[in-house]
């Protein structure tokens, strides 16, 4: 990609958008330029907060970040989304099915959606998305929230880059040895259940009973959501605005 | 898996038949590319803003309701307006022999018909591409 990098990362910077979605092809494809990319970007960051969504495919994961990111807009918020979906094995095509569920933002000039896929990566993210989570920061996003693939149990790495992380379930997921099980559930920040009218009380009975026989220092909060109807996605702002909150709150202790 | 081709395939205007736009998009992942859909009934603006946050390689119209002498010009133009001039700008669909000259004077690279095999879009893609790998 024959392209004059500076121009590209003030233009990013500045709101165009085809250089932003440049820099992150850039990112993607190992391009020369990359570490010059992160240094402009290194000096900007720190302002956005990073929010991880992680569940298993059919979950609602999408359909759950379409209803949250209209939240934020109603606050005024600007929000980048990374939507990452899997690269076949065989071919290594991808078809990148997330941004569909997002239409009512599409001409949302406060909402950049970009659709990646894994590449081979197989911990529910690309290599790539840790540097795009920075370029979307450092070009005044207040929000990025981070889809991964649809995963059940061992993709932890989502965990790394954000602030806070939710695990997506639906009733059906599994019963409480599911719940047992190392992984997500060790790391999630905040539980939801969607498609709750399916039999959330059910599974949310069971998790807050395998939870509090964990060894984890304090329980996630489980907050139960109907998408689609969008039912309980102000309990979840909620939820993560509080987050945000002790993020900030400790950001300036430190 | 360097570099893979990334393609929109995109229905602009009030057209509701997609099976041949998911088909495409079903047939170019297999061919290894990375495709994404935008779905039924989207505006100029909207498929050509998709195009610059997805920094899409390729975009395949798909029309099949008359409305192409109007929506694939004001596309190609809003590409270039957008600093997007570089795309590889396919389309599909019902497009009359008629408007097919004019329709590639303004910018759209090669029109596919119903039963053109999938190979052929594909190869026709890795030819066409500037600048990329395949």
């Amino acid at each position: 990609m024959k392209q004059d990098v500076d121009k590209l990362i003030a233009g990013a910077f500045s709101g165009d958008e085809s250089s932003l979605g440049c820099l992150l092809t850039m990112v993607e494809n190992d391009d020369a330029s990359v570490s010059r990319i992160l240094e402009a970007v290194s000096s900007k960051l720190g302002r956005a907060y990073r929010i991880g969504i992680t569940g298993s495919p059919g979950s609602g994961k999408s359909t759950l970040i379409d209803k949250l990111v209209a939240a934020m807009r109603s606050k005024g918020l600007t929000v980048g989304v990374i939507c990452v979906d899997p690269s076949s094995p065989i071919t290594g095509g991808a078809v990148l099915g997330d941004r569909i569920r997002m239409e009512q933002h599409y001409s949302d000039d406060g909402v950049f959606i970009r659709s990646m896929a894994s590449r081979g990566s197989y911990g529910g993210i690309s290599k790539a998305v840790g540097a795009a989570v920075d370029i979307f920061d450092a070009s005044g996003k207040d929000v990025v929230v981070i889809e991964t693939v649809g995963i059940g149990q061992e993709g932890i790495d989502i965990t790394k880059i954000v602030d806070t992380t939710l695990l997506v379930l639906a009733p059906g997921w599994g019963d409480s040895m599911q719940l047992m099980k190392a992984g997500v559930l060790e790391v999630a920040d905040i539980i939801v259940i969607n498609k709750a009218d399916l039999g959330g009380d059910g599974l949310a009975d069971s998790i807050r009973e395998i939870l509090a026989l964990s060894t984890r220092k304090s329980a996630p909060p489980v907050i139960q959501t109907q998408a689609f109807n969008n039912i309980g996605i102000d309990d979840l702002y909620r939820e993560l605005e509080n987050r945000r909150n002790e993020h900030h709150h400790k950001a300036k202790e430190r | 898996m360097s570099k893979p081709i990334k393609v929109l395939i995109a229905k602009p205007g009030l057209d509701g038949h997609d099976r041949g736009a998911i088909t495409l998009a079903m047939g170019l992942r297999d061919e290894g590319m990375e495709v994404i859909y935008t779905g039924l009934r989207q505006t100029a603006e909207n498929i050509v803003r998709t195009c610059s946050q997805e920094y899409v390689d390729v975009l395949g119209l798909s029309l099949l309701s008359g409305g192409h002498n109007y929506y694939f010009p004001k596309i190609i133009d809003l590409l270039k307006e957008n600093g997007m001039g570089h795309v590889l700008v396919l389309a599909g669909g019902i497009i009359p022999n008629e408007d097919r000259k004019s329709l590639k004077e303004k910018g759209i690279k090669e029109i596919f018909g119903p039963g053109t095999p999938i190979s052929e879009i594909a190869d026709f893609i890795r030819k066409n591409i500037k600048g990329e790998d395949s």
